[in-house]
């Protein structure tokens, strides 16, 4: 008992019409690793919430105790000054504030109100230096990368005396290495200070090294707790208990039928928008045959998504140049428009900024890029659109109340398959496709790989970007690698391994130096 | 498919849109009453379109630019103003024919929409800035050519600002309504029989048209309100739109105006709900970089929502004008305000991509009852201020309210 920390003891948050979480038991013993796995809409997020004072006292059932004691949370300030930190997916950090504000904001050094910037900046290079994170304590935090910006938020969590560290995905947005990095970081904290973490994550095989107890979530529910070094903890355990049934196979089976190349984009040279000098995209040459699933593996920040956004009617990028062949004929795409009435879809990275208009309905959504077939004299034939949007709304299983339900409401694998599902309605033969499976559980990540192997099947083109090398090596037939915008190894799918293209990456890297 | 959807799920669904609808008629009851029936009295009917229709004009131009990423054009009264002093210059001073000094005033309007948009779409200044800027650029043009003068306007803009449909229809029904209320009915002894005619025929295509849309979704298996909710809905319609044109027929009948500006919201809600263009503007409110990976040219349709304004304020400026006979320095003064007001009333959000015309028109009638109700009432008009500006409060405040309570 006196060994827990925390423990959440028949937690049940009910929202209207859904039962969210439903008498959840969390155990979490002081000094551990603590990891909560589970489907997205499992509930991780809400336990969190409730943990963390965002939904107040009062608006659950159940008992929070921490160090033995009964909390009771009314907002984020409480459970802070409580010792309990949480750091969201989304980054609280605000960009054009140096690393050390915003270390320390909402806990400013001061007296009566006024900054004692000496301190500020003296802590704040102190914990820098603690947690290595070796960049000027100037620097603004809109010019460092995510991997810094996700440091910075541990270092503000620091400053608050946290004993528990709550973390919500966060290696989601990072690179293998960044992510490597910050989860030595973890183990560090977690051996020297005595800092208790949770964390969240959907990358298991993370998880499996580090945490020492691993809970699983599931429709709301504890399905089980597993501990290291008394139960097994492979990752096929996990996700057969997260899902509640087998997955045999993470990857659906395909034969690949493949025809001629159909899409070629040679000597691709984009510049940075804000920057004349910089070369993001320097000289790439790919092609992908029809019926071919092609996969761009790559660093973070490695260009690959500037190059398909400029593919894609010069969507990124400046003074850009190459030349793009689509069915053996020389294409100029000028701008997106061109692109889409050539053939070519993008799926972005980053759908809820990009990919969706979140406050639509489905339909509005779908229809979106091919609304010239939905209508004669640019009038819309409402009709139509009904019938489409509930045609692909049923052919891609979307989970939802009806094609008028608000995207904003549907879980992030549902929307992902909205995104999907408007592009196919473009009817597109190249399908650029930029970290399909982002942020989706391993349920819907299965329904989105099945859909990506059918339109391989059809004959399309399939440029598939991913920065998870299992996926990659999954369901690619062939693989490039790009490092510092540049195409830096290419292997068939028999021959390639994540040791592989990783060595592509690093020999890349170096020989530049030289 | 539930084919027969629940009256309070409809309502759910279209809350906002019945909401201010129910505001609007709570509004005309409390004034009703308040003004011991003046207000409901068929020569305050007549005379609100003509106080309103302008805003009211220049709120169906300006919920476009609201919709497409919450934008405002703070610019609107100046260029009525403007296309005004224009419209002085070309058929007073320069003696071009009225017809054709008209599509010339429009034309000046479409210019200076297209100086914003180009500003705003393609040099990327910040709208709040060059629409400010347009603000005072075309004040100062207007008082230059007007060289601070007010010059009397040709008869064409009187007919189209301050006239009404002649009686084209020789039958003659007595002035049953006026007498109603007590009124002395020598000036207007008979009800304008054509104004009766036409509601009546427009109230009939109206719901025909409705019933026709009901079969086809029907046809589709669609799911549709009940016939019972449907049979309410357009016979309450009906009535309303046949009751407001008997109203109208008491008085002086149907003003050019309100044809004029039946027409625009006509257009214009059709071009917003039924066509591609509207729905790039809403996509481009919605989410501009999703709308811009979807093939919309996002700044094409940026630069024709302020163009469309500028064609929007002109038409506006050139009733204004009819409506005070003269061709004014001070014309438009504080009519952005209004305009974008009755936007947000009618349910726009701020950051765009949400609102209706409708709903920018019952904003503006709001607005316009509130006015007319409380001068009838002979309220201090500081007083007014401050009601309308809590109105406007309230009407937002109730959208985000109701907004954070669908989120929890």
């Amino acid at each position: 008992m006196s060994k827990n920390i925390l423990s959440m003891k028949n937690i049940t948050k009910t929202f209207p019409g859904v039962k969210a979480l439903d008498n959840v038991n969390l155990e979490v013993e002081k000094g551990q690793i603590h990891a909560l796995v589970g489907e997205n809409g499992a509930g991780k997020s809400t336990l969190m919430n409730v943990l963390s004072g965002v939904y107040p006292f009062g608006s659950y059932e159940g008992d929070i105790l921490f160090n033995n004691k009964i909390c009771k949370f009314k907002n984020i300030k409480d459970s802070e000054h409580t010792g309990i930190a949480i750091i969201h997916q989304e980054l609280a950090l605000s960009p054009f504030m140096t690393i050390a504000e915003n270390i320390f904001l909402g806990n400013e050094r001061q007296t009566f109100g006024i900054i004692n910037w000496h301190e500020t900046n003296d802590k704040a290079k102190q914990l820098m230096e603690q947690i290595g994170l070796n960049l000027s304590h100037n620097t603004l935090v809109k010019d460092i990368g995510v991997g810094h910006q996700q440091l910075t938020e541990i270092a503000k969590a620091l400053v608050k005396d946290c004993q528990l560290l709550i973390l919500d995905e966060p290696t989601a947005a990072l690179n293998d290495e960044d992510s490597k990095n910050l989860l030595k970081l973890l183990v560090d904290l977690n051996k020297n200070r005595g800092i208790t973490c949770i964390i969240i994550s959907h990358k298991l095989h993370e998880l499996t090294d580090i945490s020492h107890k691993i809970t699983v979530l599931r429709d709301g529910m504890t399905v089980q707790t597993l501990v290291k070094g008394k139960d097994s903890i492979s990752e096929d355990a996990i996700i057969k208990s997260m899902v509640g049934r087998d997955i045999v196979d993470r990857f659906p089976k395909r034969t690949p039928k493949i025809g001629n190349v159909g899409f070629e984009v040679r000597n691709w040279t984009v510049y940075h928008p804000l920057d004349d000098d910089r070369k993001v995209v320097d000289n790439v040459s790919i092609n992908v045959r029809k019926g071919e699933i092609v996969g761009i593996s790559g660093l973070m920040g490695a260009g690959r998504t500037e190059f398909a956004m400029s593919v894609f009617g010069h969507a990124y990028g400046k003074k850009i140049s190459g030349t793009i062949i689509k069915d053996g004929k020389e294409q100029a795409f000028h701008d997106v428009g061109d692109a889409i009435h050539g053939g070519l879809a993008y799926l972005t990275e980053d759908r809820k900024n990009a990919g969706l208009i979140m406050m639509n309905d489905i339909k509005t959504n779908i229809t979106l890029s091919g609304l010239e077939k939905i209508s004669k004299w640019n009038v819309l034939d409402s009709s139509k659109e009904i019938i489409v949007a509930t045609e692909y709304r049923e052919k891609l299983n979307v989970k939802s109340s009806g094609i008028l339900q608000k995207v904003d409401n549907l879980s992030g694998g549902n929307q992902q398959k909205v995104c999907i599902a408007k592009w196919l309605f473009s009817d597109p033969d190249v399908l650029l496709l930029d970290e399909p499976t982002r942020g989706i559980d391993v349920g819907a990540k299965y329904e989105i790989y099945t859909i990506i192997n059918k339109l391989a099947e059809e004959g399309k083109c399939v440029l598939f970007i991913s920065s998870e090398l299992p996926e990659i090596l999954g369901i690619c037939d062939r693989i490039y690698v790009m490092n510092e915008g540049r195409i830096v190894g290419e292997m068939m799918q028999d021959e390639a391994t994540p040791e592989k293209i990783m060595t592509c990456i690093i020999q890349s890297a170096t020989g530049r130096k030289n | 498919m539930n084919r027969n959807e629940s009256i309070t799920g409809l309502f759910k669904q279209n809350m906002r849109q019945y909401a201010i609808l129910i505001a609007l008629i709570t509004i005309v009851i409390i004034f009703g009453i308040t003004t011991g029936g003046t207000l409901l009295r068929p020569d305050n009917l007549y005379n609100l379109i003509f106080q309103n229709s302008y805003i009211l004009i220049l709120a169906t131009g300006m919920i476009l630019c609201i919709l497409s990423g919450g934008n405002i054009d703070l610019s609107v009264g100046s260029v009525v103003a403007f296309v005004s002093a224009s419209s002085a210059l070309f058929s007073v001073t320069l003696g071009i024919p009225p017809l054709i000094a008209v599509f010339l005033g429009l034309g000046m309007g479409l210019l200076a929409g297209a100086w914003h948009g180009f500003l705003i779409a393609y040099v990327r200044i910040p709208m709040f800035i060059a629409t400010l800027a347009g603000m005072l650029i075309f004040r100062g043009l207007n008082n230059l050519i007007l060289n601070g003068e007010t010059i009397g306007s040709p008869e064409l803009y009187i007919t189209i600002g301050s006239d009404s449909l002649p009686d084209l229809i020789p039958v003659q029904i007595p002035n049953i309504i006026n007498a109603l209320f007590g009124i002395n009915i020598e000036q207007r002894p008979f009800l304008h029989f054509t104004t009766i005619v036409i509601g009546f025929l427009a109230a009939a295509v109206l719901v025909l048209g409705m019933f026709i849309s009901r079969q086809n979704k029907k046809k589709y298996n669609f799911s549709i309100e009940s016939f019972g909710f449907f049979a309410v809905k357009t016979g309450a319609l009906f009535l309303a739109i046949n009751l407001f044109t008997v109203w109208l027929s008491a008085s002086n009948g149907l003003p050019n105006v309100l044809i004029l500006l039946t027409g625009l919201v006509l257009i214009y809600a059709f071009l917003t709900t039924k066509t591609v263009a509207g729905r790039h503007i809403y996509a481009l409110g919605g989410n501009e970089k999703a709308a811009a990976l979807s093939g919309i040219k996002t700044r094409k349709v940026l630069f024709w929502v302020y163009a469309n304004m500028g064609i929007m304020a002109a038409v506006a400026g050139i009733a204004y004008a009819g409506r005070l006979n003269a061709f004014s320095p001070l014309a438009g003064e504080g009519f952005e305000l209004d305009a974008i007001a009755a936007c947000f009333i009618g349910g726009a959000s701020a950051k765009g991509g949400v609102g209706t015309v409708v709903g920018a028109i019952i904003g503006g009638l709001i607005m316009g009852i509130l006015n007319q109700g409380m001068s009838i009432m002979g309220i201090n008009i500081f007083v007014q201020a401050v009601v309308k500006g809590l109105v406007l409060l309230g009407a937002v405040a109730f959208d985000v309210l109701s907004k954070n309570k669908q989120g929890a």
